[in-house]
Order: C-alpha cells, then structure tokens, then sequence
C-alpha cells in the first residue's frame, strides 16, 4: 500500500513537470476593438510561423517553441495583465505591438531582465543600447520612417523642397507623436512648412481634419495612423480627391485592411515598408504543406501572404533567429531571458540566411551591436493597385538621415538615462 | 441569533456613535482588516498584485469619490477619467518638481490639486441638474484630456507625450517605479484606500453627508430647511474630486508607472467608475467596494476560466467577456436595482431575524 502512494506520488510529480522546457514566446495580441482588423494578422504570421518550426524542425535548435497567446484589445492595463500573466512561464521576449504597452513594459521588462523587442514601433530613442539594454527596434524606428517617407517626396519633387508643405496625420497617442520631433528637424533642414494634424482615438470621425487639409492645400500627406483610422483616413482622402500618390502611410498604414474599404478611390496609395509582402516566397511551400493542409494556421487562417502577416512572420522569425543565436553563443538549447538577450544583440541576418530560410530578400541583411539596437534603418515604399488589389514595391531600400536621426536619438535616450539613473554602457 | 444590537451594551457617546453598531459587523470589519494588512502582503505575487488587488485598491478609491458625489449628492458626473488625469498628471508634475518631497505627500497634493479643478466645474451644478450637468462634466472630461494631450508642458516637452513614474520611496522602500516589490505596491494602495474609505463613510454619517442627501432627495426643500445648496454641492464636488484625484495619481505613480492620457483617462474610464457605482450600489461606501471587485476581477476571473481553463482562443474569449459581463449587468439592474450593497443589506436584514423569521 505505502509503495503503491509513493509510486502514485512520484507519477503524480512526473506528471506534472514538463518533460521537456518548451522555449515560450508569448504573444501579446488583440483580436478584439477597434484595432483588431490590424491586429488579427500580425498575430496569425507570428503564431503560424512558430508551428512550422514545430512542425517542420521540431522547435529551434531541437527545443520546442510554446505560444502563449494573451488577449490585450490594444489597452495598456490588459497589457499589464497579459505580461504579468505570462511573464512566470518562462517568456523570451515580448513584443506587445502596441507603443503604449511598450512604454510600459520598457522598465518593468528591463528590471525583470527579459527583453523586449518593438519592431518598428515603439520608443525610437531604444536604439542605443548602451542605455536601454533590453529593449531592441530594429530593423527600423518611427524615425528612420519619416525620413524615409521625406527622401521619398524628395525624390519626387526633384530634390528641393523649399516652399512645399507637408502634413502629417496622426493618432494622437505616444504612437502618432513619435516622428514629430524629426520631421520638424526635417523640415528646418529641408525648408518644407511642416503641418501637423491629431486624430484622436480611435479615429471614426476625420471630417474635420480632411477638411483642414482642403484648406490648406499640403503638397504631400503622411500618415502615422492604425487600426480603423487608416481606413477612414484613406476613405476620406479619396472623397476630398486628394492625389493618392502623394498620400503616405508609415508601415502600420499599409495593410491590405487598410484600402480595401476605399476601393477604387485608394489606387495609388502609398506606403513605406520594411520587408517584402505576398505569398511569392519559398517559405509559404512549407507553410502550406505543414501548417496550413494540416488545419493548424492560428486563427481564421485567411490571412495567409497579406502584409502584416508578412509583418508578424518576419518578427516570429527575427525572434527565432535570435534565439537560435542564442543557443549557440551560450551552448545550451534550453535558453534563458537573460541569455535570449544576448542573442538579440549578436543578431546576423545575411542574405544568405534570409534564403535559406526561405524568404530571399525579404528584408534587409544587418546585424545588431549593443551600441546600435535598431538595425539599419532602411525601409521601401509601396503602391497600392487598386485593381488588381496588390501592393507592389516601387523604390528599392532607401537610408534614413542618420545625420538628423542620431543626435535626436543621443539626446532623447540620455534624457531617459539621466531621468531612471541609468549609466549608460557597452561593456 | 448573533447579528443583532441586543445584549451589546454602549456606555459612552462614543461607542454609541461608532460605525458598525453590531458586534458581528464590528469583529468582522477587524477579520477583513487583518487579513488585508497581515496575510495578503506575505502571500501576493506580482501576479495577483498588478492583475487584481491593485487596480481594485486604486479603482475602489474612484467608486467611493464618485459615489460621494453621483450617490450621496444626487450630482451625475461624467468626468470621472478626466479628474483622475488631473491627479495623474498633478502628481507627475510634482514628482518630477520636487524628486526629495515623499510620495504620500504629492499624491495628497494631487487629490487637493483635483478637489480645485473639481469645484471648478462643479460651479455649473448650481444651476443645472441631472442630464444637462451630465453632459456639462462630459465636457471636463473632453476638455482635461484635451489639455493633458496639446500642452507639453504638462509631460515635460517628452517626445512621445507619455509620461513616466520616477522610482520612489516611503520609509525606504521603493513603491513606484520597475523595482516596487508587489507586497509593497499593494500596501501602499491598502493605506491610501482604508485612509480614504474611512475619511468618507464618517464624512457621510456626519452633518456634510446629511446636507448631501437632503440635497440629493430634493433640493429645494433643503435649502428650505436650510441647507446651503452651493456649499453642499461644492463640498461634495471637491471632496469627490479629492478622492477620484488620488486614485488617478495612484492608478498613474503605482499601478502603471507610464500614461498616456488619451488611452489611461478616456471617457471609457468615465463610464467604468460610473458602472461600478451602480451595479454595487449608490450612496454606500460598501457598495463602492462591491462595485470595483466586480468590474475588475471578472474579466479576469473570465479571462483565466476561458483561456486558463477551457484552452478556448483568446478572442472569442474576449467576446463571451463582453457577453456576460454586459449580461450579468442587465440581469442585476432589473433584479436588484440597487447594487450589490442592497443584497448585502437584504442579507443583513434577514440575518437580523435568523432563525426565528416571524
């Protein structure tokens, strides 16, 4: 009887331990409000992504990858709760996609040593390393983006812009405000009147704003919208007839969500872009074959090649890379926060890596150091089609002004430091 | 058989006066106490901290500043969110004016910083009432998010327009900030809601409280029997706006640590305060408290029932949140329009007659 309850026990005890530690990659997403048609597939990229691994090489590195997904409605309080929720089991790295969520866990995350990564969105000023140790952005920030969507319309207008006018739509959140200071700079240096306009949440109602754009008659439009905004935005564009091809969204205004509700009126809409989009990349044979006929796509499943998808499956596979990196820096495959870390910052994304995981020049090839967390900051510019309803790229990656970018990232992230204490270091 | 008054002697004024007259309610009030300040802070994890007693603490705090006014004073406010953006942003600024000041002083600042801004758009109940001062407090809210958003210097010219809780301590040890341990967060919630759950159930057994409710019943024959309407509304506006003040300076320095006003205060919050007024019950403290359990934990119980127990996807979770949260709500206001605290006194009224009912 009594090595019966001891043989019960252990069982009991087996039982309840994992046999093996999965690698737990927590997904912070929002399938639900006003943000959902956005949010629904980047988190359906991210999550399939991870079961091809698990399905195709077993895991990274041999180890299973585990996702947990926590329901946050784009609300920083939810947000809270979800990385509080999934902290304790184990979580490599965050990323919340959502500004205001990432403010928040900027202090928490680093004080919990876990690191964060906000790709492309975010706090800009994370860049430098040397300050905020856990938090990476690249391959590309708000800033890189507003002087890429600048050099663009520079481009267009034969290199001068003296005397031309450009507005910038915003939510007015953390999010929207980010790439005032440096299209302000721009503008200093570049001689455009700059013209900024708010929306606030969640942005349904833009009459007013469009219509000061009719008065004021900027030659250029950019937009730092998200969710349902992007879509009235453009909707309202096309009714003031404003020329779309000088109408520009930052890469969170350039989903196929976001024109499709406009029709025709949103031909020619551009938008920047960080990586490639489309269902024309190697990676989606195996996709299909392991993930998709095999009924385990995360969500609905129709979100398959759009461009957030693309989005959240270039930053599951940013993430799986680093934790690859990770594995072999620190010679164990059942890796650490602290050393997922690590990993991020001695990240090397080459060409040839990129093709061997199946998706050619997808995005660019850089590498990270602690001294620069945000890549490289390059970006392209997207047109929508309206009638074949596809996006295509039309410029090839352009740099952003690091001339005008670096010292505002200088300035901004040693006001963080001088403000938490932080001395800043590379060691 | 044990809750009733008889057999419990008062001798003096004071115990004649005291705030639980029953025993039962009395040992009671000390059981809760007890355990809030001397079991919970050994055994809460950051967890159970900042997914639940936290902003239940913090929450509370706002139930019973609006329940002052909505519940005691008959005075509908909408603005809830916007004054606690003022408490938030008020105790930023202080926090970042004078770093050496303790915390328990700026967030006191805040709420009477609050209590100001309170009475300032309180000035309009005078003349105008229910719906119309509705819509009048709708403004405040709209107008101080507003502000908070187009006038940088309320952010310290940040870029991003967020605004950040520096670390800070009381007797040394950290309460804002990354590195707050839980027990540490959650205590300095508990002595701010105890301190103002006390200050406000005393406040309205008192003379204020009474002039409140004359006003609230009919205000006109208060000021017959003389009741100063401006001074009853103005008190119970900035005493509302004290208390709704410190939760949003506590919901800002501990709960969160960065804002962001438009997203934290919005008119969303408005209502929640508002909900979590009427599902526990307007005009009672306990209801206040009620109120917030019930709007804070169950999504979160719902949450980890759904996805933590059943494995169903987090949106459809979501949804059934909505459905039952919004169902649960109907369902209590046409079976006990009173709140929670009307069942509770229900309760307490049978009780009372247990087990003898005839």
């Amino acid at each position: 009887m009594k090595l019966k309850l001891t043989t019960l026990a252990l069982g009991a005890v087996m039982a309840a331990s994992p046999v093996m530690a999965d690698l737990v990659f927590p997904s912070l997403s929002y399938r639900t409000g006003p943000y959902a048609a956005n949010g629904i597939p980047f988190a359906d990229g991210y999550e399939d992504y991870f079961t091809l691994l698990n399905e195709r090489d077993g895991g990274i590195g041999g180890v299973p990858v585990k996702v947990i997904e926590c329901e946050t409605g784009y609300n920083t309080e939810k947000g809270v709760e979800c990385y509080e929720a999934t902290k304790g089991e184990g979580a490599l790295v965050y990323q919340p996609l959502s500004t205001g969520i990432t403010y928040q866990l900027i202090p928490k995350a680093t004080a919990d040593g876990i690191p964060i990564h906000s790709m492309g969105y975010g706090r800009t000023s994370a860049k430098n390393g040397a300050v905020f140790s856990n938090i990476f952005n690249y391959p590309a920030n708000y800033w890189d983006g507003a002087s890429i969507a600048v050099k663009h319309i520079m481009d267009q207008e034969g290199g001068d812009l003296s005397g031309k006018k450009i507005a910038l739509v915003y939510h007015n959140s953390a999010y929207g405000k980010e790439p005032i200071r440096t299209l302000e700079e721009l503008s200093k240096k570049h001689g455009y009147d700059f013209l900024p306009i708010a929306v606030d949440h969640p942005g349904q109602e833009q009459k007013s704003q469009w219509l000061q754009i009719r008065q004021q008659r900027p030659d250029y439009v950019l937009m730092w919208g998200w969710g349902v905004m992007n879509q009235v935005a453009i909707q309202e564009a096309s009714n003031i007839r404003f020329p779309m091809d000088k109408f520009i969204g930052v890469w969170w205004s350039g989903s196929e969500n976001d024109v499709l509700p406009a029709g025709d009126g949103a031909n020619g809409y551009k938008s920047l872009a960080m990586h490639g989009t489309g269902s024309d990349y190697p990676i989606y044979a195996d996709m299909q074959k392991y993930v998709i006929d095999a009924g385990k796509a995360a969500g609905a499943g129709d979100q398959v090649g759009t461009v957030l998808y693309s989005r959240g499956m270039y930053a599951a596979m940013l993430a799986a890379e680093a934790a690859r990196t990770a594995q072999e820096i620190h010679g164990t495959g059942d890796i650490t926060p602290a050393m997922m870390r690590d990993g991020m910052e001695a990240l090397n994304i080459t060409e040839a890596r990129m093709a061997e995981l199946g998706l050619p020049n997808f995005g660019p090839a850089f590498s990270v150091s602690c001294e620069n967390h945000g890549g490289p900051g390059l970006g392209m510019v997207q047109q929508w089609d309206a009638s074949t309803k596809k996006w295509s790229l039309i410029t090839d990656m352009i740099e952003s002004d690091k001339a005008v970018i670096n010292p505002l990232v200088e300035e901004d992230s040693s006001a963080f430091a001088a403000e938490n204490n932080i001395t800043p270091s590379c060691s | 058989m044990f809750y009733r008054e008889a057999g419990d002697f008062s001798t003096t004024y004071v115990e004649d006066n005291q705030t639980f007259p029953i025993r039962f309610d009395r040992y009671r009030y000390y059981a809760v106490l007890a355990v809030a300040f001397g079991v919970i802070p050994f055994l809460i994890n950051d967890y159970w901290a900042n997914a639940v007693f936290v902003p239940f603490l913090i929450y509370a705090i706002a139930a019973i500043g609006l329940n002052i006014l909505t519940g005691y004073c008959g005075q509908v406010s909408l603005g809830t969110g916007g004054f606690m953006a003022v408490g938030a942003y008020a105790c930023y600024k202080l926090m970042t004016a004078f770093p050496d000041v303790s915390i328990v002083l700026h967030v006191l600042l805040a709420g009477g910083i609050t209590a100001g801004v309170g009475v300032l758009f309180g000035l309009p109940s005078l003349r105008i009432k229910g719906f119309y001062l509705a819509v009048a407090t709708l403004a405040a809210q709209f107008f101080l998010v507003w502000l908070f958003n187009k006038v940088p210097w309320f952010y310290n010219y940040s870029a991003s327009g967020q605004i950040n809780a520096p670390e800070r301590t009381v007797f040394g040890i950290i309460v804002t900030g990354p590195n707050t341990d839980a027990w540490a967060k959650y205590l300095i919630c508990l002595v701010f809601v105890t301190f103002c759950a006390i200050i406000a159930r005393n406040l309205t057994r008192g003379t204020v409280g009474r002039k409140w409710m004359a006003i609230r019943d009919m205000d006109i024959a208060a000021e017959i029997i003389g009741v100063n309407p401006l001074r009853a509304k103005l008190t119970a506006f900035a005493v509302s706006s004290f208390f709704i003040g410190v939760a949003g300076a506590l919901f800002f320095s501990v709960y969160l640590g960065a804002v962001e006003v438009g997203e934290a205060f919005g008119i969303e919050k408005s209502f929640l305060v508002l909900f979590m007024i009427i599902i526990g019950g307007l005009g009672s403290i306990f209801g206040s408290f009620a109120g917030a359990a019930f709007m804070v934990l169950l999504p979160v119980f719902l949450k980890n029932v759904f996805v933590g127990g059943l494995g169903w996807p987090t949106d459809l979770a979501q949804h059934l949140n909505f459905i039952v949260s919004g169902g649960l709500i109907v369902m209590f206001l046409i079976l006990e329009p009173h709140g929670l605290a009307q069942l509770w006194r229900v309760a307490k009224e049978k009780l009372r007659l247990w087990p003898f009912p005839h």
